[in-house]
């Protein structure tokens, strides 16, 4: 071990690691290739990593490539996020009888191991910490599976074309709230892991996997490859105060231009990792003696997400738009004190208009000086 | 609190009085476990069981809630017996500051179900009439048929230490009071504006002429109240919906002042 006692293990010890969470009693979820995708699955063993898998993204595009390597992490952000797992896009929230008997939906006692998170995803994590679990009234659904959670975070060295994660300080680093933490090397001296411990979990799940001391000109490497990923990063969010500019440009006619474009379709919604938005849906069985409650993810997109007697608020696509975007990078800071946007480029890269909200904000900060 | 922060307790219905046509007042009583009392302003989450939820205020001890009917589930609401059950969550949000009102002008601004948060305003700042100056209600509705709590405001109408100004859009009928919206008598009314507290509840454009009127008046921004409306589903700040800029309306509204919010009314589909 190295002075700050870091690790490495190889790829059958990343495998040893997916036993000794499974053993115990953890469902492994991580990323692994389906319907020319990477998507996040429950994972058996370690080779359902998608080993020498890596993506090409862009505005409105997202496609698998074959690497030069057998690397498990070398793909940028894929169409899910985590919060599925930790917020899930349906579940129950209460069963009520005629009689007035109301009670609430089983609780989830999944104990999630997520495999994988980047720094902009492990950020994600924070951001809905804040929001459905920091509140005067949590949600305990969330709190009960969030408690559970082992977090393997990766080191990103693999930023992608719509990747902005270094200007909004999310990564490519991941930062604190990992169990354990993964810088994934290939070289001359073979294929595997720089480990870092962030927590007492993580120590004694790492004591069941075989380790070697890491080298210290490893680890420096390590850290510099991830370092060095910054300056790699296909997009930068403009560095100004947004929560001004933004709230000075609700007028702006940048909206009505953007609304030419958008078709309102909610994708950015869904793929992002931090938005959080639910509805409600009540169904009956037929007897009428017998109702259930239902909560599922919900966007601001949608005509009627923002109706109240009478009608909806924001009746046009391009008053939609500037909900999200306002939202996103300016209200929530107000709202939570944090952004709401991590930068993980995932609305970019699944907005089939091939809007970017990078420049997005370019085009109203430049509107604004 | 917990994922049982949204599992309603259930309350029967003990009392219903038809305020207008399309329009009840009900008051609930628990099953078991009461929720705590509401403050002056604030909203439950009613449950229709397998209807539907809406944000409904308290506009009476109780707790009592006063329903119309424009959708399914307020429909429901409105149309449960005394005796049927009703889920309840709450109470939440932000409630009207009547102590800071103590010693001042007290004006009530309410267009048409505006009255209901109100009503718990007038009840307060009667019960300690010598603690405020002067009482002014100014109260409209579409027709005059569809004044909400009619008895009371006619018997507020009748003491000496209130003002109750009522104006209708359309009269009928043996309608001898004014026509026109709340902005006609509130444009009249001789303020003494830095001694003025004023409450304001109703539909948004309502709302935002009333304040111009005041401000015009020299009332501060500050000493002006709004309740503000938005859809909800979770009334606990979980699920977007009631989003009005940097407010969730549950959890930051539904009272706010108006240097808060008049910035944000002025913007069209915020």
């Amino acid at each position: 071990m190295t002075s700050d006692g870091t690790v490495t293990i190889d790829l059958a010890g990343l495998g040893g690691l997916v036993d000794a969470l499974i053993r115990d009693g953890y469902r492994v979820i991580g990323p692994t290739v389906r319907d020319d995708a990477i998507v996040l699955a429950e994972l058996d063993s370690a080779e359902q990593l998608p080993a020498g898998w890596g993506v090409t993204t862009g505005p409105g595009r997202y496609r698998l490539r074959r690497r030069e390597d057998r690397a498990v992490f070398g793909h940028s952000a894929g169409p899910q996020g985590w919060k599925r797992y930790l917020h899930p896009p349906r579940r129950k929230l209460l069963e009520a009888t005629a009689d007035g008997r109301f009670t609430a939906g089983e609780p989830d006692r999944t104990r999630y191991a997520f495999l994988g998170v980047r720094g902009c995803d492990l950020a994600a994590i924070a951001v809905l910490d804040r929001v459905l679990g920091g509140g005067a009234h949590p949600d305990g659904s969330y709190r009960r599976r969030r408690a559970e959670l082992f977090v393997v975070a990766a080191n990103c060295t693999e930023p992608g074309e719509v990747c902005f994660c270094a200007s909004m300080g999310t990564g490519p680093a991941a930062g604190p709230g990992y169990d354990l933490a993964l810088t994934e090397r290939i070289d001359g001296d073979g294929h595997r892991f720089i480990v870092d411990v962030g927590s007492p979990d993580g120590a004694r799940l790492l004591a069941q996997v075989g380790t070697q001391p890491a080298r210290g000109a490893e680890v420096r490497a390590a850290r510099e490859a991830v370092a060095a990923a910054a300056d790699r990063m296909g997009r930068v969010m403009p560095a100004v105060d947004l929560p001004s500019v933004i709230r000075e440009s609700r007028e702006s006619p940048l909206w009505e231009e953007v609304a030419s474009r958008c078709l309102t379709c909610a994708n950015c919604t869904m793929v992002c990792p931090t938005c959080f938005c639910t509805t409600t849906e009540d169904v009956t069985d037929l007897s009428g003696e017998h109702a259930e409650r239902h909560q599922r993810w919900a966007s601001c997109f949608e005509l009627d997400f923002s109706y109240v007697h009478g009608g909806s608020v924001r009746t046009s696509g391009a008053s939609r738009y500037r909900q999200w975007f306002s939202h996103k990078l300016g209200t929530w800071h107000e709202q939570f004190g944090m952004s709401g946007c991590v930068g993980c480029g995932r609305c970019i890269a699944w907005c089939p208009a091939g809007i970017d909200i990078t420049e997005e904000a370019a085009k109203l900060a430049g509107g604004c000086s | 609190m917990t994922a049982e922060a949204m599992v309603p307790v259930p309350y029967r219905v003990a009392g219903r009085v038809v305020e207008t046509a399309d329009s009840v007042t009900v008051r609930l009583e628990p099953v078991g476990e009461p929720v705590p009392e509401a403050r002056l302003g604030q909203f439950m989450m009613l449950y229709a069981p397998g209807i539907g939820e809406v944000a409904i205020s308290v506009s009476g001890p109780g707790p009592m809630h006063t329903i119309r009917a424009v959708g399914a589930v307020s429909r429901a609401l409105h149309d449960l017996t005394p005796g049927r059950v009703v889920g309840v969550r709450g109470p939440y949000g932000t409630s009207w500051d009547v102590e800071d009102a103590a010693g001042h002008d007290v004006v009530i601004v309410a267009g048409g179900a505006g009255l209901c948060p109100l009503r718990p305003v007038l009840t307060a700042v009667l019960a300690d009439r010598v603690r405020y100056r002067r009482l002014v209600v100014v109260a409209g509705a579409r027709t005059p048929a569809e004044f909400l709590f009619p008895h009371e405001l006619a018997a507020w109408a009748r003491r000496h230490d209130v003002e109750v100004l009522r104006t209708v859009d359309r009269p009928a009928e043996g309608w001898t009071g004014p026509v026109g919206f709340v902005t006609e008598p509130l444009s009249a009314l001789e303020l003494d504006p830095a001694a003025t507290r004023a409450f304001l509840c109703g539909p948004e454009p309502m709302m935002r002429a009333c304040a111009e009127i005041l401000l015009a008046k020299e009332v501060p921004a500050a000493a002006i109240r709004v309740s503000l409306e938005r859809a909800m589903k979770c009334g606990i700040g979980l699920c977007g919906h009631c989003q009005l800029g940097p407010l969730l309306v549950c959890r930051d509204g539904p009272v706010v002042d108006y240097t808060v919010a008049g910035p944000l009314l002025a913007v069209k589909e915020l």
